[in-house]
């Protein structure tokens, strides 16, 4: 299934491996990605290129600290939000440069949504917490509004649990439906992609096996990317998985063969846990 | 243009606002920038025609161009004086017993809710106080040790919440190193805690006194004079400070003793921004030399 | 054998007791010295409240407390005598209500733009000067307000009267705007981050995220700095006192001289008022009103921004 030529390129080059054969349309694609905090400071991501294909999952993997969750932050620009950072290289979402001058980040991260690790609903009801996004961006008002506030609940697989307190606070639900609420949240929007920092590390196994279950439901209709530093969590979930060590994408393919058949034999150690 | 460039009316709307929305919260927060410049202009415009050793030498006069503000500023550095004398040690005893010793009973944690309440008591309450006690009571009549002490109550609470925060800061490393020599707690704390958190107190502890030097109501209360033509001797003499002198000015009706109330406030001022800048500077440097 | 010979002398063991009794009486004798001093807040709060209650139960022997709390005038230095505090507790909330319209959106805006758009230079630049406002005597303020907001009022308003309750008000709220601005950006600063990127990660822009998602979530401890700095505005007392005027008025307009509980306490205390006498007895008895009511505002305000505190640690 793997082109040779990438065999080829990523012996040499392993940060850039961009040929991988998707089995979707591509999507996102990270373009030579170098990124640092300060400009003084030490890059965190050395040249990072990879494609993201269309109603699939991927997943980035990789020892803590190795730039995971700041590559995902980078594809709907919640690096923003940190003053000076520097960054060079282009996240293209479907051939658009998403930091061009004509791009506005709002629209961005409106079609590109995002899970984040703790799960943070907004201290409003249930109903409200999904509502307001939609509101803010006048996708929705009224008895429609209504009707996707349980739309998405039922996406979430949330809305038998709350069916009849969705005027109670969001802060008051448990760890997991916390977050099954922020995915019914970012649902809501209806975007094309969401991004998925860490989702379950702050929840119990069985809340994050019912998430497991969700993301296969949820693959359907969105493309999703989601950064897990639990690597039977990318085997279980995930079609195509991404290693990253020290700002480098060291290895990207297809799930099966990166955890069966890895081509490096840094990712080799990794997935068998000899490190990490 | 492309499918990112967020061209829909919405949101073109929404960006608007959002630069609306920028603009005024800058324009609000730089108001305050803006009043303090006019503030200061206002004073210096009217008050520097006055100000000359003159001014500086001189008892209050009825004729303004007589007037000075001699007494005032003696009697100003008499309260404070006094005030710094009784309140810093009571204040940083209590800052201490508060951090170190007291147990985690029902009594610490009424001094504390009281100490917090303490600090939000009008000023003018405190004037009161001293009127009742330390002017009748304890027959100070309306002097010197009268005013300070007063001044002395309202700025307790000042003192103690800034010596605590020092305290606090202070790591808990440097305290049971020095118990593992075998030192008792009233040796660790002289010692080690104290000298690390001595600059933070001082910083709290100007900041009080620069308060002191400001407060009028309660000196009003307790009887400040505010004719003098003499200059106090001792603690039990009638006094005048800075701030009553302003009012007294400022409240005649003839514009020539505003511009002397203002010349006032540039020395009341000046005085205050030394001692500011004092603690700014003692604040800034120990951050700087902290190894934690 | 050698080690008995070794052993310290009878004599040496009780120098060293008397040594340690000695130490631990200096080591319990600071700890009470210590607590001494602490207990010298709590006899001020008492002495406090002895002092208002004594001179006020002397004054309600001679007026009513209805008489005090519902009367419409207060003329106690003059014949016929009258003496309903509502004036002076009238002249004081129009203060209040006035100096909050001033602080209120100032102080909000301000801190807004302190948490949530400048950059960390500015507000680096920006929070001492809003302490140097803060830290300006009250009678600065209220030089200011007679010799420059008056007169300015006074050319757009040509009905403004010398003294002025407006112009008061709008001093205050100068002097409690740092306060409102510096407890409401604590409290937006409190607000965890990841809130806002939940709000940004769903295509909101700085506004709505500022407006409806910090600000509802920090909305107690909003609350708490709205109250703590009415409190502020209640006991304030030289700037009123120079610029409202001392005419008890129950009114609100605030182009007339008016009259706070704080002027009447001053104007009192400018005279010479022989103790005993009811004009005395006055003064704590619109003191006790004063503590009274700042110390309800300051109780509540320190509670709930408690609360809103523990939510967020």
């Amino acid at each position: 299934m793997v082109d040779p030529r990438s065999l080829a390129t990523t012996e040499e080059a392993p940060s850039s491996s961009t040929d991988v054969e998707l089995d979707s349309p591509t999507i996102l694609e990270a373009r030579g990605i170098r990124f640092a905090y300060s400009a003084e400071g030490p890059d965190v991501l050395h040249g990072i290129s990879m494609e993201i294909p269309e109603n699939r999952i991927t997943a980035i993997i990789g020892p803590s600290g190795c730039g995971k969750s700041t590559l995902l932050r980078l594809f709907n620009r919640m690096n923003d939000f940190i003053p000076g950072t520097d960054l060079r290289g282009e996240i293209l979402y479907r051939g658009v440069n998403v930091y061009g001058n004509e791009v506005d980040p709002v629209e961005v991260r409106r079609r590109i949504g995002m899970v984040f690790q703790k799960p943070n609903p907004f201290p409003k009801s249930i109903a409200e917490n999904i509502a307001w996004g939609p509101k803010i961006n006048g996708l929705d008002s009224g008895a429609s509004l209504d009707e996707r506030v349980r739309r998405s609940l039922e996406q979430a697989s949330l809305l038998d649990e709350v069916i009849d307190r969705l005027d109670a606070p969001g802060t008051a639900l448990s760890g997991g439906q916390q977050q099954r609420l922020c995915i019914a949240r970012a649902i809501a929007m209806e975007p094309e992609v969401i991004l998925m920092d860490e989702p379950c590390s702050a929840l119990d196994p069985v809340s994050t096996m019912r998430i497991e279950d969700l993301l296969f439901e949820l693959k359907k209709q969105y493309t999703i990317v989601i950064v897990t530093h639990n690597m039977q969590q990318a085997a279980r979930v995930s079609d195509y998985t991404a290693f990253l060590e020290n700002g480098h994408l060291i290895e990207y393919g297809e799930t099966n063969q990166v955890f069966t058949n890895p081509r490096q034999q840094r990712t080799e150690e990794y997935v068998t846990g000899r490190f990490g | 243009m492309n499918a990112l460039s967020g061209d829909s009316p919405g949101l073109q709307r929404r960006r608007r606002m959002d630069r609306a929305f920028r603009v005024l919260c800058t324009t609000m927060a730089w108001t305050s920038v803006l009043i303090l410049a006019i503030l200061l202009l206002d004073i210096i415009r009217n008050g520097t025609q006055w100000l000359d050793l003159q001014f500086l030498q001189s008892f209050s006069s009825r004729f303004a161009h007589k007037a000075g503000i001699y007494a005032a500023l003696v009697g100003s550095v008499w309260l404070v004086g006094l005030t710094a004398v009784m309140a810093i040690p009571v204040g940083v005893a209590t800052a201490v017993y508060l951090e170190e010793y007291s147990p985690k009973n029902r009594l610490s944690r009424f001094i504390e809710v009281n100490i917090a309440n303490l600090a939000g008591v009008p000023s003018i309450v405190y004037g009161m106080l001293g009127l009742a006690i330390f002017v009748r009571a304890f027959g100070f009549g309306h002097s010197i040790l009268a005013g300070a002490a007063t001044l002395s109550l309202l700025i307790l609470p000042v003192i103690i919440i800034a010596s605590r925060e020092a305290i606090r800061a202070v790591p808990q490393s440097l305290r049971h190193g020095s118990y593992a020599l075998g030192a008792t707690q009233w040796q660790t704390i002289r010692a080690h805690v104290l000298p690390v958190a001595t600059p933070g107190i001082i910083t709290g502890v100007i900041l009080s006194l620069s308060r002191a030097i400001g407060e009028t109501a309660p000196l009003v209360i307790v009887g400040a004079a505010t004719y003098v033509a003499f200059l106090p001797e001792g603690p039990l003499d009638n006094f005048t400070a800075l701030p009553i002198q302003i009012f007294n000015w400022a409240a005649r009706p003839q514009p020539d003793f505003h511009d002397l109330a203002a010349a006032g406030i540039i020395v009341l001022l000046a005085v205050l921004f030394v001692m500011n800048g004092t603690a700014a500077l003692i604040r800034f440097r120990t951050q700087r030399n902290r190894p934690w | 054998m050698q080690e008995i010979a070794s052993a310290p002398s009878l004599e040496t063991i009780r120098a060293g007791l008397r040594k340690r009794r000695l130490r631990d009486w200096r080591e319990s004798g600071v700890g009470s010295l210590l607590l001494v001093c602490a207990l010298v807040s709590v006899l001020t709060t008492i002495g406090v409240i002895a002092v208002l209650s004594v001179e006020t139960f002397s004054f309600f022997r001679e007026v009513s407390v209805a008489d005090f709390l519902f009367g419409t005038r207060w003329t106690p230095l003059l014949e016929p005598r009258s003496f309903g505090v509502l004036p002076l507790l009238g002249g004081t909330l129009l203060i209040v209500a006035g100096s909050s319209l001033v602080a209120i959106p100032l102080g909000l805006g301000s801190a807004l733009y302190l948490s949530e758009y400048s950059s960390a230079r500015t507000r680096n630049l920006l929070k001492p000067i809003l302490e140097v406002l803060a830290g300006i005597p009250t009678v600065v303020y209220g030089y200011f307000a007679l010799t420059f907001v008056t007169p300015i009022l006074q050319r757009v308003l040509p009905q403004t009267q010398v003294f002025n309750a407006a112009s008061g008000t709008i001093v205050v709220g100068i002097m409690i705007l740092p306060m409102v601005a510096s407890l409401c950006d604590d409290a937006f600063r409190a607000v965890p981050s990841t809130l806002r990127h939940g709000g940004y990660a769903l295509g909101a822009t700085r506004r709505e995220v500022s407006l409806q998602v910090v600000l509802p979530s920090a909305l107690s401890g909003v609350l708490a700095s709205f109250i703590l700095a009415a409190s502020r505005a209640i006991g304030e007392t030289m700037a009123v006192t120079l610029a409202a005027g001392a005419t008890p008025n129950l009114t609100l307009n605030p182009l007339e001289s008016i009259q706070t509980m704080t002027a009447y306490i001053v104007q009192v205390s400018l005279g010479d008022t022989p103790q005993g006498t009811i004009e005395y007895k006055t003064i704590f008895a619109v003191g006790s009103l004063l503590f009274l009511i700042t110390l309800a505002m300051n109780l509540l305000g320190h509670r709930i921004l408690r609360r809103f505190q523990e939510v967020y640690e």
